[in-house]
């Protein structure tokens, strides 16, 4: 038994300083390992550099054709850095590249997506967040079951749903406006927001809700006033959710928009199918790297908060 | 009814849309002609719209028709329609039209005289429901060229074949000489288009009229066809190696001499222009894979979805009689590599293949093209076949042939 | 959390500002997914062409669906592929996130790289693998040029496996955010809970196969809708990457559909397909929700 004990000591060592749960979400923080180049370390730190490698092998080979001329890429291979670096794809990609008669590149599309994505962000939020909220601190009869027939539709492909929403949206005359759209990215941004809301405020010291009630405080009191200063981490997670959802959508962009609001999706598969001549790898890469550009940053920037608030969103049911 | 609510829906966001149009009068139009010799060909008519004081908005869609389709259709059902939109003229748009979506252009057609300069008349038959005109024919758009690279053959060491058995016979020298014989790209309709121009080529325009158009499945069955399926046999075994998903990108393995040729309609022809090549000297072209020399009399004809703002209906008008008029219909088809509707245009600039297909037309040898015949979902049906078919060797002509009998009888 | 005055009579107007604020959930709830369900089940049994009209045929949409070999194919493509990306999902995004959670250095580092490419779209990430692993400039031709002359690695050109090459960009995108689940997950149990398997000499991965995991059955929840819807609506990535090709051999249903209501303009078809997926979801999705809340309930 000792012995066992003692064999498996490394493993144990590391189990037993795992962290309590107040500290649970800002990481581990136990003591480091001393041994620096144990087995067991280089096994954990090898697999996790290899699979590292896989996941930045697109990332690095997009970046590297973006930076080659044509002749480089049907000379090379797709791993080789450029030889002669030049931003030339990158500029056709933002400001000339063509489809059919308009070329201007991906320029036009950015502001479309801005656009397009800030109110409906805005909008699906505020929505899933009450809807949330509604079911996890005000649960009236039959709450469950619209919940779950929300969930339910979280798996109905959009395809699906195409043409019911473009029927649901001609006759309310909402068909063709940013607003038929911001409405169309809510409506099936619902189903996961709100089961991650109402996860969340489910999560949250139910003393808090209780005391507010004794005092008298009512349903929209209680939301604005103690449950949004306490949702910081989750709100993070639902804007980038959506940020990213919206941004990177195309289908929706595509049949409920016109050439003059094209998103950026859209026009990016413009330019990558538009094929005028020979296919222009570079050109295509940078288009791709530009339209991931801001999801990208985003997720650079606050990755932490993210997994902060998916950890606050997800583990309690 | 609910197409009276549709109409009704769709008014009300028209008029917020033209809110904040300015005087001359900006006619969105929605295409899927994004290859250099095709945006070139658009130019031109955009260029003849822009000179009547209104303004050509270009709503092209990239990837071909099969994409882009959809699209325009959620558009125009869902009350939010462009200002003209392209269809390949047929059966694409017949249920638009009843439903009362599309503008009738009748009197328009009866005042500048469409019936007696376009030419062939079965264009504008392909326009025409209940005896009402609602679609502009542009272009005649023919399938069956097979395309050959010059340079291919003199690398192989072999003449230029004049047919398509003389194709199939210099295939072997080709593959030695590492240049894939036949480029077909990957996409559905590629693969039907080259099995239609077999069909035809091989076993004649009455066989291609009984199956496609009466839809004769006994026949689809039958040992004619089966020879048509052995021949698109030997055409998959001849571009196993060609790995392109466009059909510009298989046409540029031919430009480039990789491919030895492409089965492809005439709109190939706009990217060899582009690529500057002369036709006769660095590439041949056999109509009717140089069996039957009969082509088909498809095309694009543009649809005006209804508008309520009667200054976009003017524009509309504008844009449907500058795309007819004699300078368009030259400047428009030299570009696309396509032959005008209109039997009264000179076309001394056309290339020796155009003058070719001109030829064929004028001595009558035309059949109707297969949208004319078929819906879309035979057609679907169809492409599905053959592209499983030539992606799949696993397939037999045997199998396949009785699955296209299967799907004749049951179309429509 | 149940709120104290659960049990009492049923009343409209209690918590009538609860139901208020769920107005948007009841409406997208009912109008758009039971509605628009309802609407398409019903034109499924019609033979409507590119605009829904109530002529009914009965089930021929079904039995021309199901005699169709390209519906066929998709059917089986979503089933390796739903099974693959369940299986690997869970295991990658759980080693990953075990290996993670050893109080590693660089953990952001890392973190990062696993989880950027959630945030490209799927159009991206199709395109991206597609140029990868194309074999004339690809991993193949790299591997050809570095003297292994014979080596193929063609995924996206052989039928056979075109779907698993679909999968590795699939799982390349998606892996990422369930690492982040499960690691949330992980951080949120006790370390007690590792004390005490240590005092009673368990082995690590015991603890984890045995103890560990049960423990996380919320987080596995969430993880499992979040996977399992993404399935179902697989499109963008096989449009990107292949368009379904080598012929019909990477063709999914989501994309079967789209064509079919739109492309074919024959939307009875097209609704028969959703039909048929949406009963597949039912079948696995409603027992599962209706037990998870009847637990729920019990457990408050």
């Amino acid at each position: 038994m000792a012995e066992q004990l003692l064999r498996a000591a490394p493993e144990l060592a590391v189990a037993s300083a795992m962290p309590a749960r107040a500290r649970a979400l800002s990481g581990p923080h136990g003591p480091r390992p001393r041994r620096r180049f144990s087995r067991r370390n280089v096994f954990i730190y090898g697999t996790l550099a290899l699979v590292a490698v896989y996941y930045l092998l697109p990332l690095y080979v997009m970046v590297v054709t973006s930076l080659k001329g044509m002749p480089e890429i049907r000379l090379g291979n797709i791993f080789s850095p450029p030889v002669e670096i030049t931003f030339e794809p990158w500029i056709k990609a933002w400001s000339t590249a063509c489809t059919g008669l308009n070329c201007d590149g991906l320029s036009r599309g950015f502001w479309n997506s801005v656009m397009i994505t800030v109110p409906s962000v805005f909008l699906s939020i505020s929505i899933a967040s009450i809807n949330g909220y509604a079911l996890a601190n005000w649960r009236f009869k039959g709450a469950e079951v619209f919940f779950t027939v929300l969930v339910v539709g979280a798996f109905i492909p959009y395809q699906v749903m195409l043409y019911p929403v473009v029927i649901v949206l001609r006759e309310i005359g909402l068909y063709g406006s940013l607003w038929g759209l911001v409405l169309v990215h809510t409506i099936f941004g619902m189903p996961i927001l709100t089961l991650l809301f109402r996860n969340y405020f489910a999560s949250l010291p139910e003393e808090l809700f209780k005391a507010a009630r004794v005092d008298g405080a009512g349903f929209w009191t209680i939301y604005l006033r103690i449950m949004l200063p306490m949702s910081l981490p989750i709100f993070v997670v639902a804007i980038i959710l959506q940020v990213t959802g919206i941004w990177n959508d195309f289908l929706f962009g595509v049949v409920y928009t016109k050439p003059d609001t094209y998103p950026m999706t859209v026009q990016l598969n413009n330019i990558v199918n538009a094929v005028q001549g020979v296919k222009e790898y570079n050109v295509n890469m940078a288009a791709t790297l530009l339209t991931g550009l801001v999801p990208l940053v985003i997720y650079f920037i606050s990755g932490k908060l993210f997994v902060r608030g998916i950890a606050a969103g997800a583990v309690k049911g | 009814m609910r197409y009276r609510l549709t109409t009704a829906a769709f008014a009300a966001s028209v008029v917020f849309g033209a809110a904040g149009s300015a005087s001359a009068t900006d006619l969105e139009v929605t295409h899927w002609w994004t290859s250099g010799g095709e945006a070139a060909a658009v130019a031109e008519l955009a260029k003849a719209f822009d000179a009547t004081g209104n303004k050509w908005v270009d709503g092209a869609i990239a990837g071909s028709g099969d994409i882009a389709r959809p699209i325009m259709i959620g558009r125009i059902t869902g009350g939010d329609p462009m200002g003209a939109t392209q269809f390949n003229h047929g059966r694409q748009a017949e249920e638009l039209v009843q439903a009362g979506l599309m503008r009738d252009f009748t009197e328009l057609a009866q005042k500048e005289g469409w019936t007696k300069f376009i030419h062939p008349k079965s264009l504008l038959d392909g326009c025409t429901l209940d005896g009402k005109i609602y679609c502009v024919p542009v272009n005649i758009h023919s399938q069956q060229w097979l395309w050959l690279s010059n340079k291919a053959f003199a690398d192989a060491g072999v003449a230029v074949p004049k047919n398509w058995d003389e194709f199939v016979a210099a295939a072997p020298a080709l593959e030695k000489a590492g240049i894939v014989p036949l480029a077909i790209g990957q996409q559905p309709w590629q693969t039907t288009l080259a099995f239609q121009v077999i069909l035809v080529a091989l076993a004649g325009p009455e066989t291609f009229q009984k199956v496609f158009g009466d839809k004769d499945a006994t026949l689809a069955a039958g040992a004619e066809m089966a020879k048509v399926f052995a021949a698109a046999d030997q055409a998959r075994q001849m571009s196993a190696r060609s790995n392109v998903q466009e059909w510009n990108q298989a046409t540029s393995m031919v430009i480039n001499g990789k491919a030895g040729g492409q089965i492809m309609g005439d709109w190939a022809q706009g990217e060899f222009q582009v690529a500057g090549q002369v036709a006769g000297k660095d590439y041949t072209c056999l109509p009717g894979l140089g069996v039957n020399e009969i082509i088909s009399t498809g095309g694009d004809a543009f649809y005006f979805p209804k508008q309520t703002d009667p200054e976009k209906a003017k524009a509309q008008e504008a844009l449907a009689s500058v795309m007819l008029s004699p300078a368009t219909q030259v400047a428009f088809n030299l570009k696309k590599g396509s032959l005008p509707v209109r039997g009264d245009v000179d076309l001394n600039a056309a290339n020796d293949c155009m003058k070719k297909g001109l030829e064929i037309l004028a001595k009558g040898n035309i059949i109707p093209a297969p949208d004319q015949l078929m819906s879309a979902d035979g057609v679907t049906q169809i492409n599905d076949l053959f592209v499983e078919f030539f992606a799949n060797k696993e397939l037999s002509p045997q199998d396949a042939q009785k699955r296209f009998a299967e799907i004749i009888a049951a179309a429509d | 959390m149940t709120p104290t005055y659960q049990g009492r009579p049923f009343s409209l107007f209690r918590n009538l500002n609860a139901k208020i604020a769920s107005i948007p959930m009841i409406l997208t709830a009912l109008v758009i997914f039971v509605g628009g369900t309802a609407w398409t089940v019903f034109y499924s049994f019609t033979n409507s062409k590119l605009l829904p009209r109530a002529s009914f045929v009965g089930f021929d949409q079904y039995e021309r669906l199901w005699a169709t070999p390209r519906w066929l194919v998709a059917v089986e493509n979503l089933a390796i592929y739903g099974v693959c990306t369940l299986v690997f999902s869970l295991v990658i995004g759980f080693v990953l996130a075990a290996l993670m959670d050893q109080k590693i250095r660089f953990e952001n580092t890392f973190r990062t790289i696993f989880l950027y490419p959630f945030a490209l779209s799927f159009i991206v990430t199709g395109l991206a693998w597609q140029w990868i692993l194309n074999p004339n400039f690809g991993i193949q031709q790299v591997v050809r040029n570095l003297g292994w002359e014979s080596f193929t690695f063609d995924p996206l050109y052989n039928a056979d496996i075109v779907i698993y090459g679909i999968l590795i960009a699939g799982l390349w995108q998606g892996t990422g955010l369930i690492m982040c689940l499960m690691l949330a997950g992980l951080r949120g149990i006790d370390g007690d809970i590792w004390k005490a398997a240590r005092v009673d000499g368990i082995p690590t991965w015991k603890t984890y196969v045995f103890i560990v995991i049960p423990m996380m059955r919320p987080v596995l929840v969430t993880t499992l809708v979040i996977i399992a819807s993404g399935i179902v609506k697989v499109y963008d990535l096989v449009v990107a990457q292949t368009s379904g090709g080598p012929g019909i051999a990477s063709e999914v249903p989501a994309k079967y559909v789209y064509n079919y209501m739109f492309l074919a303009q024959n939307l009875g078809q097209g609704f028969a397909a959703s039909t048929m997926m949406l009963l597949s979801v039912v079948i696995v999705i409603v027992p599962w929700a209706y037990l998870e809340f009847a637990r729920r309930r019990r457990h408050g």
